[in-house]
């Protein structure tokens, strides 16, 4: 029998999206504030397994045709490297600095090497997760 | 009367409103007889209490302390949006699941049309 979900997938067209934008606020947030690289990689992949749960997965996986196995190692690559761009300056691995920058439309901003570093963590967990997901939602065939 | 304590009774007696509607949300979960009636209680009252004590929290911030809360905002639309859609679907799997409705109950509209839909199926 055909199972007719059409409130719960209205539903997560519109909520899916308030999620990924507050997760990405909560990664931006995580110098000054609560939250950070980790948090917010959880919170995407929750948006992504609530994509998961109301549509089927053949759908989702054309939506979203990225490989999270792949997004595992790039988030590690990526905080290796941000951890070797300190040898440039000739100073220890993982040194981190900051600065204030003049952008458009932000006006005064602090920009730090540590985002560069949350990136790859965040890439990390979210590749992560969504591979424990899958690989357990794949199971049976 | 000072504008900031005028605001902090506002924001007081919102949440003091909110948690009494958690309060007898809780009661109806307890005393009701079957899921339905329960969800029924859980989801309506319990978010208008929720909605209540988040926004007299978010009264306070503003007022007290000039602070707009934007996650706060974001929360009170959240709960507002997720909270019936979270008792649909409770209900719905536990209408699936065939759990009976509570004696006292009359009519059952939705059973009636999904033995049709299961006859239709077994015609197939």
């Amino acid at each position: 029998m055909k199972v007719n979900d059409v409130i719960l997938q209205t539903y997560t067209k519109a909520v899916a999206f308030i999620i990924l934008i507050f997760s990405l606020y909560l990664f931006l947030a995580g110098h000054n504030q609560p939250g950070g690289g980790f948090i917010g990689g959880l919170m995407t992949s929750a948006a992504l397994v609530l994509l998961y749960i109301a549509f089927d997965m053949k759908t989702v996986d054309n939506m979203i045709p990225i490989d999270f196995r792949k997004m595992v190692a790039l988030g590690l690559t990526i905080a290796v490297f941000t951890g070797f761009g300190s040898f440039i300056f000739q100073v220890p691995f993982l040194t981190h600095s900051f600065g204030y920058f003049r952008l458009p439309l932000l006006g005064e901003t602090e920009l730090a090497t540590a985002v560069m570093f949350d990136l790859g963590v965040y890439l990390t967990v979210v590749g992560g997760t969504m591979t424990i997901m899958l690989a357990i939602a794949e199971d049976d065939d | 009367m000072s504008a900031g304590s005028q605001s902090e009774l506002v924001a007081v007696l919102m949440i003091l409103v909110g948690t009494i509607f958690s309060f007898l949300s809780t009661v109806g979960l307890i005393r009701l007889p079957d899921v339905y009636t329960r969800t029924h209680a859980a989801s309506k009252s319990s978010t208008l209490g929720v909605l209540f004590t988040m926004v007299g929290t978010f009264i306070f911030f503003l007022f007290q302390e000039g602070y707009f809360s934007i996650r706060l905002f974001l929360g009170i639309f959240f709960i507002f949006l997720t909270a019936p859609v979270a008792a649909h679907a409770i209900t719905r799997s536990a209408h699936r699941a065939n759990v009976e409705l509570a004696d006292i109950s009359v009519q059952d509209d939705l059973q009636k049309v999904r033995s049709k839909e299961r006859e239709g199926a077994e015609a197939e």
